[in-house]
């Protein structure tokens, strides 16, 4: 705990989220597999987009960088191109990724550009009080589902395994330890790597979805999330896996490819670029 | 000294050298006529010098790559034209709100919407001024010819890394896609960003001014820093704060570290100003057809002069004022717009003379007959 205190910039906090709220487990739990993983505290830089989660990298002790709704990859694709050296990591929330930044993940994905994703889905739009967001269930309410919620929501394993992420992993903010080791494999991993931390917000999803207070919200995920079987996973992405559950953790990519600021070198060698 | 020997160059071409010149190591494009040949002249040149080239998925995502490597210490580039700037505008006023230096080139087509992609057109020199929501200043330098795309390109990278602010390259299609021989010259002025000078310590401010500039220091992701960035409105400490006293002293700080610098950074040609009585005031492709114009006016024994803004943005106020002299009976714009710059002539001559409009939204180029006549309609009356 006290070794993991450096990297957090204590005079910043308190943090600015509500009692329950999932997004400092996946903070703390971001951390130690940044602690675990070994990487350089000053060559790593932590980018975020709009919302609840993507105030995280203020308390950060890093290079930090909060950028504008959804543009968090762009942003970091950017840094990661100008120097390769640095590592890069996005927090990122469900509406700031998978809505107004959904184009950037897909092309972030086919890139395989080394960038370490940590996606925190709270199904539902906190920062703005609660509107439905592509990762909301169907049928769920939200301010602008007072009926219902008609949409669909996107599978972000299978969505980001299709788009071409080269590891992909599921865990929620009941199982940290779990949680925090997929991000340490995902740091350490060479391209793009999705983590989508399903999480919860009481305030504006548990309460009006009759989920409970903060701690039945976690039991919920306790309940509700089931194990991928171990070989399981090109069924799971599929489709043609079935579970019980409504979310199923564990990693389902994680394969090498080429990464693209390595591509690029190659790009830079053919043009006699190398020696300048 | 032998003479130098001019190399052919496209306005686009031009600009992509001239940036390479200045420092440009890292271009995030996206296609859209009539600016593509700048993101396929920068995808060509670039790895040749080790420098980055990426097509990003998006205009967005473009300019948003080239402010994260900005930050990560590169001198960035994107280019586009009116529909792509236009979704490029919340990013453009971020850049500006967390003084990031970048470059944007703006080709100016014939819109609004998607209008006609391949004609030339000025009606987006508000939108390179006002674009982007909220109080901002903004930089916009306007090259004439294909040898200033590539001088100008190198001046616009210099005055974003001197005031840490986006700086428009702005243009029309005329002279992005016109080919003239360029004579480049050895020797140019290079600007850098000022560096923090103290070590890094936790008590770093990334925004604090260390002179009267109003431009603190600027450090790269990487550098040891560990420093925060955000569109929030912010102190110098770089962190979100709600303090009304901090916000409105950024607000000003981030517009009078260029308004209160206008007379530094605007610069101008004029062309028989002297004793003018009929002001031209003209600029991009407009420039060239207006000399023209003066001369035959001259010709024809009427007392014209040009004023030719290589700066739109911050409008040159103090240098046009001193053309604008007691002998000029009239102001005469020449646009391919209905008078945006027209407007703001005559705010800042506040009436001392007649301003007229000589307006062209069809796409093409004027004629220089068509100025030559309305001009005369105008000296006439």
């Amino acid at each position: 705990m006290t070794r993991t205190l450096q990297y957090l910039r204590q005079n910043k906090l308190p943090h600015i989220w509500c009692p329950g709220c999932g997004n400092g487990i996946v903070m703390s739990s971001l951390i130690r597999a940044i602690d675990a993983s070994g990487i350089d505290a000053g060559k790593t830089v932590v980018v975020s987009g709009i919302g609840c989660s993507s105030r995280a990298p203020g308390y950060m002790n890093f290079d930090t960088l909060h950028t504008a709704h959804g543009r968090a990859i762009p942003f970091a694709t950017g840094i990661k191109m100008a120097n390769p050296e640095l590592n890069v990591i996005v927090i990122t929330g469900d509406g700031d990724c998978s809505a107004i930044g959904g184009n950037h993940l897909i092309h972030g994905c086919r890139r395989n550009i080394d960038l370490t994703v940590v996606l925190i889905n709270n199904n539902i739009y906190g920062m703005t009080s609660g509107q439905y967001s592509p990762l909301t269930p169907t049928g769920a309410w939200a301010t602008t589902a007072q009926y219902g919620n008609i949409d669909s929501p996107f599978d972000i394993p299978r969505l980001t395994a299709a788009a071409g992420a080269t590891y992909v992993a599921r865990a929620s903010v009941y199982h940290v330890a779990q949680l925090s080791k997929y991000i340490e494999t995902g740091i350490r991993h060479k391209g793009f790597s999705m983590i989508e931390a399903v999480s919860s917000c009481p305030t504006y999803f548990g309460r009006k979805n009759k989920r409970g207070d903060a701690a039945d919200m976690m039991l919920w995920l306790k309940d509700h999330c089931k194990m991928l079987k171990p070989g399981d996973a090109a069924n799971y992405l599929a489709g043609i896996a079935e579970y019980d559950a409504d979310y199923v953790l564990g990693e389902f990519v994680n394969r090498e490819a080429p990464e693209y600021t390595e591509s690029y070198q190659t790009v830079i060698e053919k043009a006699g670029g190398a020696k300048a | 000294m032998a003479e130098k020997k001019a190399v052919l160059l496209q306005g686009n071409e031009a600009c992509v050298q001239g940036a390479i010149r200045a420092g440009m190591r890292f271009y995030g494009g996206y296609p859209i006529t009539p600016s593509s040949e700048v993101a396929e002249q920068s995808s060509i040149l670039l790895p040749q010098v080790g420098g980055k080239f990426i097509q990003m998925e998006d205009e967005i995502a473009s300019i948003a790559s080239v402010i994260g490597a900005s930050l990560a210490g590169k001198k960035a580039m994107t280019a586009s034209s009116g529909p792509g700037i236009s979704l490029k505008q919340e990013l453009v006023g971020y850049a500006a709100m967390a003084e990031v230096p970048i470059v944007i080139v703006y080709i100016m087509r014939m819109g609004p919407s998607t209008g006609l992609p391949t004609s030339p057109a000025a009606g987006d020199v508000m939108q390179a001024r006002w674009g982007a929501h909220g109080d901002h200043s903004i930089i916009a330098v306007c090259p004439t010819s294909v040898k200033e795309m590539y001088e100008l390109t190198i001046k616009a990278f210099n005055l974003a890394e001197q005031y840490r602010t986006p700086v428009y390259l702005i243009t029309d299609e005329v002279i992005a896609h016109m080919r003239e021989g360029v004579v480049i010259e050895d020797e140019y002025e290079i600007v850098d960003r000022k560096r923090p000078t103290e070590a890094p310590s936790p008590d770093y401010l990334p925004y604090r001014c260390t002179d009267e500039s109003g431009v603190p220091p600027m450090a790269a992701y990487g550098d040891g820093y560990r420093f925060h960035v955000t569109g929030l409105s912010h102190g110098e400490s770089g962190f979100p704060t709600n303090s009304p006293a901090i916000n409105e002293a950024l607000i000003r700080r981030i517009c009078s570290k260029i308004e209160d610098h206008a007379d530094e950074i605007c610069f101008n040609e004029t062309f028989f100003t002297e004793d003018a009585e009929q002001l031209f005031v003209a600029y991009g492709s407009c420039a060239r057809l207006s000399l023209y114009v003066v001369k035959q006016l001259r010709e024809a024994g009427i007392k014209a002069g040009l004023f030719v803004p290589k700066v739109l943005w911050p409008f040159p106020a103090n240098a046009l004022k001193a053309v604008v002299t007691d002998k000029v009976k009239n102001v005469i714009v020449p646009e391919m717009n209905l008078g945006q710059y027209a407007l703001e002539v005559e705010r800042v001559l506040g009436g001392k003379c007649p301003v007229s409009r000589i307006s062209k939204v069809s796409g093409e180029l004027f004629k220089t007959e068509e100025v030559y006549d309305q001009a005369m309609e105008v000296i006439g009356k």
